[in-house]
């Protein structure tokens, strides 16, 4: 889990090369539609929580309701455990998955 | 139903609405302290699994998360309850912070009710409410869905204002 103290060890070299593997990139946040939320809100929480402008939240709203889920953001796995459980405050049904 | 009047929230609530505000929202105090069971479909729409396929990394979320959670949900709830007259109707003023509090707790209120009603996609409110009646008019489904319908509108009129 995030926020815990990296084990004691050597620094390493590191590889010269961009192409190393993004930790920070492989993890998303998925918001699920469910039968309760009304529409108008979950635009709002989207466009309160990621400031999304209003199409792009809309849309995102869209894509759950009519897909059944959406990616809502892409980051750290740290990152995306505190987006989730701020949109489990807002009372969306979101979960933590690699991307 | 709530509109915006000089920067705040405003809305005047008869004494009946008052009565069922306080009630949904000390349920949802009530599930979230003394009766907080995760094996309570409720609580787990409340608190999804946050890794849906792997048990422990959900258990390890919930230990750093849940208690934050858990408080942010009751101080929600106990904004309504804050901010309801007592024990008649009058009218309820909120400013931004406590009115999207209110719009967090009523979400709760309905998410609550939504899984004991067994609302899924696609369900006519209308309907169900014309069904419960037809099978007994003095029924708990008819109060409950009449609430859950109630909260309904309330978010939304609530909601509204925040965007207008």
């Amino acid at each position: 889990m995030g926020g815990m103290a990296a084990p004691q060890v050597a620094p390493v070299e590191t590889p010269a090369t961009d192409d190393v593997p993004a930790p920070d990139r492989q993890w998303v946040t998925i918001v699920w539609d469910d039968p309760v939320n009304l529409m108008t809100y979950v635009t709002w929480v989207f466009q309160k929580l990621f400031g999304y402008s209003r199409e792009r939240a809309e849309q995102l709203m869209l894509d759950v309701h009519h897909k059944g889920r959406a990616v809502v953001s892409t980051g750290a796995r740290e990152r995306m455990e505190h987006d989730a459980s701020q949109l489990h405050a807002y009372g969306l049904w979101a979960t933590v998955d690699r991307s | 139903m709530f509109r915006r009047q000089a920067g705040r929230y405003v809305a005047t609530f008869a004494v009946d609405e008052v009565r069922v505000l306080r009630k949904v929202a000390s349920e949802v105090v009530g599930l979230l302290t003394d009766g907080f069971d995760h094996t309570d479909p409720v609580v787990g729409r409340l608190f999804p699994a946050v890794y849906p396929k792997d048990a422990s990394g959900t258990a390890e979320f919930r230990r750093y998360t849940e208690g934050d959670l858990k408080t942010a949900k009751i101080d929600q709830a106990g904004a309504i309850l804050a901010a309801l007259p007592d024990e008649a109707g009058g009218e309820v003023r909120l400013d931004a912070e406590a009115a999207e509090a209110w719009l967090r707790a009523l979400n709760d209120a309905r998410l609550a009710m939504g899984v004991r009603l067994e609302i899924k996609d696609g369900t006519d409110l209308g309907e169900e409410l014309d069904d419960a009646v037809t099978e007994d008019p003095g029924s708990s489904r008819v109060f409950q869905l009449s609430v859950y319908a109630y909260l309904g509108y309330l978010q939304e009129s609530l909601l509204n204002a925040l965007i207008d």
